[in-house]
């Protein structure tokens, strides 16, 4: 049987063909993502040992800079006592935060990565063991720095140069002393780093004298061991003391971490690439069963059993597997080494390293590859299995006959009712609906790609009077040949039905989130202009006192972080200026007056006041940041909303209890509203800081919306993978088409259809097929969008469906095109057909 | 014998073949499968080309019917020579002026029988001169089945929509390749009485290839074809005469 099998294989090359690319595709993908992440946390986990090589022990100090009862981080006595250790060769204090470079036209270099501030450290020998200057040397003076190669070569500095540098507080002037290299992590990750003298870096980050980290290197023949053990009693409580060695694999589980997510999002396109392959291939083995049903009924007359046939069927699956899986994992690792030199290109640092290919890839591969392919043959092989040995006497013989699509449509029916009312009733559930939501997505679309072969006819039917309309006697030609074998048009639609479904959920969900966040932006936020840092981080109170001084402005608030306990509970407040607040954002009233703020009152929330029952006018009992305990007097509520937190409250009743206060962004009005002179005003009163984004409303929506579009870009790259293996699937459809119907278009072209409509009807065809499986999917994914959007109404203000139809537009353009396209091989080979072989052939 | 024998006749010709050749392969694996053939079919008369397999009678009419490329010689259509056409222009000298009756396989499935017969004038994008239409489906009793499918219909009834198709849009010639070759004797002399009548009755010139005796003797003139050159020729066939004819040209080839 085997041997059949084999001769199968070979005798249909070309026909299997398409299924080989579509099983090689998945498994490229499978094995390329397994041998590129390995390679990767290779390389990280090398690099992270190296680093912490001939690190002994490390202390790492977790001391809130809030919290003032407490040593804000490790000391220079603590370093001095850890020094004088047995075993201890030397320490190396650090202290680090933001540092954001400026190149000469004052934009910060390396936005968007790590951009880092540091002190160098010399030993008794004036180096620094981290940092290999290539030319200079450290900083050692108050107004020297020294940055690493790649931030120098972007800014164009050399030694000597004038260079200037943010950090949290204003922008400074400092002299280039060095430049240097590093195997430090936000370098090799394609951010900043600047080295500051330790004096000037402790004042900058932390507090005279104090380290946050200390970096212990052993003498020769010390045990680290013992060193951890004499090194813990000399630090603090709030800092924690680990050997190199722990460290390094800290880190290794870090970068393992960090690197699955990515893992599972290859993983992921490969999935759904390989999901949508089962289509192809259960398409194509139909179809070969289908045209070998004379020989199959002849080996069941011959004596051949019903096992014997499925097995045969499935062998001839396994083998194509294994060609497709071995030629896929080939490809698989080519597109690991193609990543890697690919986000070296997009100024990703990857630290250099073989390509490790170890077994499980292999395996992986081999499995997936083989499993599919059988898996998807499997019904094939049974329906192979069922064609009575009679078949190879009589010369026409029904494969599939009405009543099991009967069967399919009734199962289709009750999977996709069941998968639609779970869509409907997590929708109504809210944000608990979610899960009960993806079961039913899932339910759905098997149902539909069930059901698919039964929709097609009544479909296809309503375009066909525009085909004829359109294309004439090709048009009407093509829609009826779309609809003449349901399951194959089914099968083929449903590769992009699937891709299309996910996309067009997204797109829905996202361009609806999108709204509502810009509408939420634009009524929300009265401000003009919004100051952050650049980093996300916080802002130097200086910033408040500048902004307020610029001509112009007429309301000033910053929207500090703060929190209280009341009565037990922590609540997060925001701190910020009264008279100024409400005319920044907006603030909705629903009880008392925004007035009492100014008088020290606090404003709460409706919802928090709703649950804890406060009303104005109570006295809450209030516990503030440095444990002082104090009275506050509710003096209104207000509606609650994204860019307010549950407690509003001056900045002057909790500054005393806060010495460094967090402030993470600073509202602006100004008179004439958002004008270039107006920014430009902002910007040089900050100082002309590189470090501080000064945002107005587009750029403030961009910020909440600049997720979105990200997401809503890695899932177009989905689509393009789901529409890729569709095309694959419409060529095998369409070939096949092509050669069952040789004489059909043989009689066609001998009563005058001439090559080109010949050519149009293959391509109509296969648009209609494209297109809807298209419309299956944008329908099913915009269903699926509105029943995610229900969970997710409740926390966003604002919510409004919006079906995005210019991008549902450009799927339904893309899925045409994929049948255009689809269609080009086998037109040109119907179109070329010998009408005299072709009217011949029996 | 290579000269026309039909020279006499004063009606006009409909196609005309003038020493045409057609070779397959070169050197020493050349067939010569037509030699040198010059034959008239004239206008109002149904022709029937007769030879044993391999004799070169399809080859003669797929060149005749413009399906396929000769070597050398001429055809003409009417007035239409048809060596120097493109691919495109035999197409539309296809539609517009030839209809074509196959052995089997000779109607699009997904397409009722109405829609079959008036194929040709959807693809020519012509109205279907109705009157027409319908007597040609009178003639050939299919009233009562224009809705149905190929699928529903006996293989007789599917070669009279193949017959109706090829009357429908009036060409100047209809090409018959081995029409009742598939049909059983009862539907087979159906088929031919069709085709006697649209050349008695509507005036229609019908060219056939066939190798059964009794289908040939329906048709007013036999042509006789061996090794590629038209060998002989009978007016008025019977089927006994044809036979004979034909056992004759058997005798030659085995005593030569």
């Amino acid at each position: 049987m085997f041997r059949t099998a084999l001769r199968n294989v070979l005798a249909h090359k070309a026909r299997l063909l398409m299924t080989v690319l579509a099983v090689m595709l998945g498994v490229a993908f499978v094995s390329g993502t397994l041998v590129f992440t390995d390679t990767l946390s290779h390389a990280f986990r090398s690099q992270s040992a190296k680093s912490y090589d001939n690190v002994a022990v490390a202390v790492t100090s977790y001391a809130s800079e809030s919290d003032a009862k407490q040593e804000p981080g490790l000391s220079q006595q603590t370093l001095d006592r850890i020094g004088k250790l047995d075993g201890v060769a030397s320490v190396t204090g650090r202290v680090d935060g933001f540092a954001g470079v400026a190149d000469p036209d004052g934009k910060l270099i390396g936005a968007g990565w790590s951009n880092k501030g540091s002190n160098f450290a010399p030993g008794k020998d004036g180096e620094d063991a981290a940092y290999d200057f290539v030319q200079g040397s450290g900083p050692v003076k108050d107004d020297q720095i020294a940055l690493d190669k790649d931030t120098a070569a972007k800014g164009e500095y050399k030694v000597g140069d004038k260079v200037r540098v943010a950090t949290n507080g204003p922008v400074k002037e400092y002299t280039l002393a060095g430049v240097f290299t590093t195997e430090d992590g936000a370098v090799s990750a394609g951010g900043s780093l600047v080295l500051f003298d330790t004096s000037v870096a402790q004042r900058l980050y932390l507090a005279p004298g104090y380290y946050r980290d200390l970096t212990v290197t052993a003498a020769s023949g010390a045990d680290d061991r013992r060193i951890l053990d004499a090194v813990e009693p000399l630090i603090p409580d709030n800092a924690e003391a680990k050997t190199g060695a722990a460290l390094a694999d800290e880190q290794a589980k870090e970068i393992e971490e960090g690197l699955s997510s990515l893992n599972q999002i290859l993983l992921g396109f490969a999935g759904i690439a390989l999901f949508v392959g089962i289509f192809l291939i259960a398409n194509t083995f139909t179809m070969l069963v289908a045209q070998r049903t004379k020989e199959l009924a002849l080996m069941r007359a011959v004596g051949a059993s019903r096992k014997q046939i499925t097995r045969s069927v499935l062998a001839e699956a396994g083998v194509v597997g294994l060609v497709a899986s071995v030629v896929g994992l080939a490809l698989g690792v080519g597109l690991a080494a193609g990543l890697r030199s690919g986000m070296a290109a997009f100024g990703m640092k990857v630290p250099a390293g073989p390509l490790v290919i170890t077994a499980t890839p292999v395996i992986a591969a081999l499995c997936v590859g083989v499993l599919i392919t059988m898996l998807a043959a499997w019904l094939p092989g049974r329906r192979a299995a069922k064609i009575p040995p009679v078949a190879a006497m009589s010369s026409v013989h029904a494969v599939a006959t009405t009543k099991s699509l009967v069967v399919r449509n009734s199962i289709g029916g009750v999977i996709t009712a069941l998968g639609a009312g779970a869509i409907v009733a997590g929708a109504a559930m809210g944000s608990d609906g979610r899960w009960i939501i993806a079961l039913g997505a899932f339910l759905a679309l098997i149902g539909v790609i069930v059901l698919v072969p039964l929709l097609s006819r009544p479909v296809i039917a309503l375009v066909r009077p525009l085909l004829v309309r359109a294309f004439g006697v090709s048009g009407k030609l093509a829609g009826q040949n779309a609809v003449r074998n349901p399951r194959r048009t089914g099968a083929t639609a449903s590769a992009l039905a699937i891709g299309l479904t996910l996309v067009t959920g997204l797109s829905v969900l996202g361009v609806t989130v999108g709204t509502a966040l810009d509408k939420m932006t634009t009524d929300q936020i009265k401000a003009d202009y919004m100051v952050a840092m650049a980093s996300g981080g916080d802002l130097d109170k200086s910033a408040l006192a500048a902004l307020e001084k610029v001509p112009g402005v007429t309301a000033v608030s910053p929207q500090q972080s703060s929190s209280f306990e009341i009565k037990g509970d922590w609540v997060s407040a925001s701190a910020i200026t009264p008279g100024d607040i409400e005319r920044v954002l907006n603030v909705e009233l629903v009880n008392g007056s925004l007035g009492t703020l100014g008088k020290g009152q606090l404003a709460i929330a409706e919802k928090t006041a709703t649950k804890q029952g406060w009303k104005v006018g109570d006295t809450l009992p209030v516990t503030f940041n440095d444990d002082k305990k104090g009275e506050l007097t509710v003096g209104a509520i207000f509606k609650d909303s994204e860019f307010l937190s549950p407690v509003l409250v001056d900045t002057e009743v909790v500054a005393p209890h806060e010495a460094k206060p967090y402030i993470p962004q600073i509202f602006v009005k100004m008179a004439g509203g958002q004008t270039a002179a107006n920014e430009k005003a902002l910007i040089s009163a900050l100082g002309e800081n590189p470090a501080i984004s000064v945002m107005d409303h587009k750029d403030i929506r961009d910020q909440f919306g600049g997720f979105i579009n990200m997401m809503l870009n890695v899932m177009y790259g989905l689509l393009a993978m789901a529409l890729l293996i569709a095309v694959l699937g419409v060529v095998n459809t369409l070939a096949m088409s092509v050669f069952e119907r040789q004489q059909e278009i043989g009689m066609l072209r001998a009563i005058g259809l001439d090559r080109r409509r010949v050519k149009r009807m293959v391509r109509l065809e296969a648009v209609v097929i494209s297109v809807f499986g298209a419309v299956v999917g944008i329908g099913l994914g915009s269903f699926l969008g509105w029943a995610i959007g229900q969970t997710i109404k409740s926390s966003l203000p604002g919510y409004a469906l919006v079906i995005p139809w210019d991008r549902i537009g450009i799927f339904l353009i893309l899925a045409a095109l994929v049948g255009v396209l689809a269609a080009m091989w086998p037109a040109r080979s119907a179109a070329r057909l010998n009408m005299l072989n072709a009217i011949k052939t029996e | 014998m290579t000269t026309s024998p039909t020279a006499y006749r004063a009606t006009a010709v409909a196609a005309r073949a003038t020493d045409l050749s057609k070779v397959y392969g070169q050197g020493e694996t050349q067939v010569v499968a037509l030699d040198r053939v010059t034959v008239d079919f004239h206008q109002g008369e149904f022709t029937a080309i007769m030879g044993p397999s391999g004799s070169g009678k399809s080859t003669l009419m797929h060149c005749v019917a413009g399906l396929d490329t000769f070597s050398a010689g001429s055809v003409r259509i009417g007035d239409t020579e048809l060596g120097s056409l493109k691919d495109k222009q035999l197409t539309q000298l296809r539609r517009d002026k030839i209809g074509f009756i196959f052995q089997a396989f000779n109607l699009l499935p997904t397409l009722t029988a109405q829609e079959n017969i008036t194929l040709p004038m959807d693809i020519a994008g012509r109205k279907p001169d109705k009157e027409w239409v319908r007597k040609v489906i009178d003639m050939v009793g299919l009233s009562g089945r224009l809705s149905h499918r190929p699928a529903q219909l006996s293989g007789g009834q599917q070669q009279r929509v193949a017959v109706a198709r090829a009357l429908a849009s009036r060409p100047e010639i209809i090409f018959g390749d081995e029409p009742t070759g598939n049909l059983d004797s009862r539907s087979g002399a159906e088929v031919l009485g069709f085709l006697r009548n649209s050349v008695r009755e509507l005036g229609q010139t019908v060219v056939m290839v066939t190798h059964d005796p009794v289908a040939a003797s329906y048709a007013d003139r036999v042509i006789f074809l061996a090794d590629g050159r038209v060998v002989d020729e009978m007016l008025h066939p019977t089927a006994d005469g044809v036979l004979d004819r034909m056992k004759e040209f058997d005798a030659k080839g085995r005593t030569s």
